[in-house]
């Protein structure tokens, strides 16, 4: 739930995407890296006209195209599989690559997690992506501070996380995650002005909008009976 | 046809891998090349030069290389991914199998340097395990060119063909193969470079000019032998293999670990649906150092050392 509100900023906002064309070779790429997130992937991209609302109610059930993670070969809308991390970032260096060499102007973002930077591949192609200055590049770093887990920061802590990402020849941002305002000013602030790729480090809280799940290391990947799960609704609807 | 070869000399098919991406490149501006700091290590200093900016380094980055390849099959590109094939394949599973594989992108990932080519350098540096963990992967395509000819149509076959390849080309000197006027490169199909009833020996890569040699030591004894040039693992021509089984016996031979190569994927189609005698040489696991004929001919994988592993099975057959 941390991540809903920039992917709805995103894909109503900012992506320039075509349910009915999603192929087209022009299309903005986003790419959700903490494949995870796919209860939040899935009903944004349901909204937004890829599939039918319906087809959620298959979620993660036997033989759904719905997979627990994204698969580009069952969901329309999805650009590449995901669910092992630090997979997304190296794709979305490579599509922006392709993208800088045709002259192309789609942009490209990728969602990743924070506890996913732990892994070493995501600062591999951090390094290509500053080289080549990827200015058609947009990362954003959910940044809700909780990994599966324990906090991020009494893991393998992280911070400072802006001053390696300036480091790694890239713009740093950072922003209030749950702000669809200030999330859709730094998204649709014109690229072609920029000279780095860029960092949005989105500060998000695990659960927000529910009370007993928010910021709580149990709700990273906790179910809620029924009773939790109408509580939760409730606070949404709120 | 026997063991004749079309050019005196042996050559290094990294040369013709890199003639042919140039020339490819050339009429298609979606070719591009991928490497990890390995642009002469895989011969491109030429494409680099030819198109500078169809050339991405990501430097000693090898999950970032395959990663990327996949991000610009995305955004329409044709990547030819290429490293050192122990590291490509070993550091960078991960990504072949989510990104490549499963993705089903049109990443067509070329292990250089292959097999035992750095046999001095040791295990590290070894790749005989490539075969074994990316013959797993659904989708993905597995060539293992034998000589000159064969590398350029691979390459041009894994750049008409949509969906992921792997290319193994090795750095040792090869010869090139007589074959007949119009023969055609097809993947997931055998060449039976030589026709024969006592036994049959499957190869690829570098084994096959060893194995042709063999054959022909066999053929001055009274043995005759069908050698398979079986270069596309997957798809495996499952029907040559059934074919050959009918001689009763099949020696196969790979650049590689007896363990789930091109030897385990013969044993799993013999072993479930054509029973015969089934040698397999290869090697036997982590290889001291020493150069690679110095390996090779340690382990049996010469010409003499593949017509004895014939004599033995067809001995040990006629004494079952």
């Amino acid at each position: 739930m941390s991540v809903a509100d920039i992917l709805a900023t995103l894909y109503f906002g900012v992506l320039r995407l075509d349910p009915a064309n999603p192929n087209d070779p022009k299309r903005d790429r986003f790419i959700l890296s903490k494949g995870h997130c796919t209860g939040a992937l899935y009903a944004t991209l349901a909204e937004k006209g890829f599939f039918p609302v319906e087809q959620l109610d298959t979620y993660m059930q036997p033989l759904s195209r719905l997979n627990g993670h994204p698969n580009r070969n069952y969901t329309p809308g999805v650009e590449t599989n995901t669910g092992p991390l630090g997979h997304g970032v190296p794709v979305a260096v490579g599509v922006a690559i392709a993208g800088q060499i045709d002259s192309s102007d789609y942009r490209v973002f990728v969602v990743v997690g924070d506890g996913e930077l732990q892994e070493g591949s995501n600062w591999e192609a951090a390094l290509t992506a500053g080289h080549r200055k990827l200015t058609n590049l947009t990362l954003i770093v959910d940044r809700n501070g909780l990994q599966q887990g324990a906090r991020t920061e009494d893991t393998a802590a992280l911070e400072p996380l802006a001053d390696k990402w300036r480091a790694f020849g890239w713009d740093v941002i950072e922003v209030d995650g749950h702000d669809h305002d200030a999330l859709l000013s730094i998204f649709t602030a014109p690229s072609n002005e920029r000279t780095k790729p860029l960092c949005v480090l989105a500060r998000t809280h695990k659960g927000q909008g529910v009370s007993f799940m928010r910021d709580q290391v149990s709700w990273h990947h906790g179910v809620p009976n029924q009773a939790q799960y109408e509580l939760a609704l409730q606070e949404i609807g709120q | 046809m026997s063991g004749e070869t079309k050019v005196a000399g042996h050559f290094d098919c990294r040369e013709v891998f890199a003639k042919t991406i140039e020339a490819l490149a050339e009429q298609d501006e979606r070719i591009v090349a991928v490497v990890n700091d390995s642009v002469g290590s895989s011969k491109l200093v030429g494409f680099q030069k030819r198109f500078p900016n169809r050339l991405i380094n990501v430097g000693i980055a090898e999950q970032a290389m395959v990663g990327v390849g996949a991000g610009l099959a995305n955004g329409g590109k044709v990547p030819f991914v290429s490293g050192a094939s122990c590291f490509l394949t070993a550091r960078a599973l991960e990504q072949i199998k989510a990104d490549v594989a499963y993705t089903n992108t049109n990443v067509k990932l070329c292990g250089m340097s292959s097999g035992i080519a750095y046999g001095e350098l040791g295990p590290t540096h070894h790749s005989i395990e490539d075969f074994g963990w990316l013959r797993l992967l659904p989708n993905l395509t597995i060539i293992a060119p034998s000589d000159r000819w064969e590398t350029e149509e691979a390459i041009k076959a894994a750049a008409a063909i949509e969906g992921p390849f792997f290319l193994r080309i090795s750095r040792m000197p090869v010869p090139d193969f007589v074959r007949p006027a119009g023969a055609v490169f097809r993947v997931g199909a055998a060449e039976i470079l030589k026709q024969g009833h006592n036994a049959a020996i499957i190869a690829n890569g570098v084994m096959v000019s060893r194995a042709l040699e063999a054959a022909d030591q066999l053929l001055a004894s009274g043995v005759d032998v069908r050698v398979i040039n079986m270069a596309s693992i997957a798809p495996l021509d499952v029907e040559a293999i059934r074919s050959a089984a009918e001689t009763g016996a099949i020696v196969t031979a790979e650049e590689h670990s007896v363990r789930g190569g091109l030897g385990g994927a013969v044993a799993e189609v013999v072993a479930t649906s054509c029973p015969c005698r089934l040698r397999i040489l290869g090697f036997p696991g982590f290889l001291p150092t020493g150069s690679p004929e110095f390996l090779l001919e340690r382990h049996g994988l010469t010409a003499s050392g593949i017509a004895a592993a014939v004599r033995e099975t067809l001995e040990a057959r006629k004494a079952a």
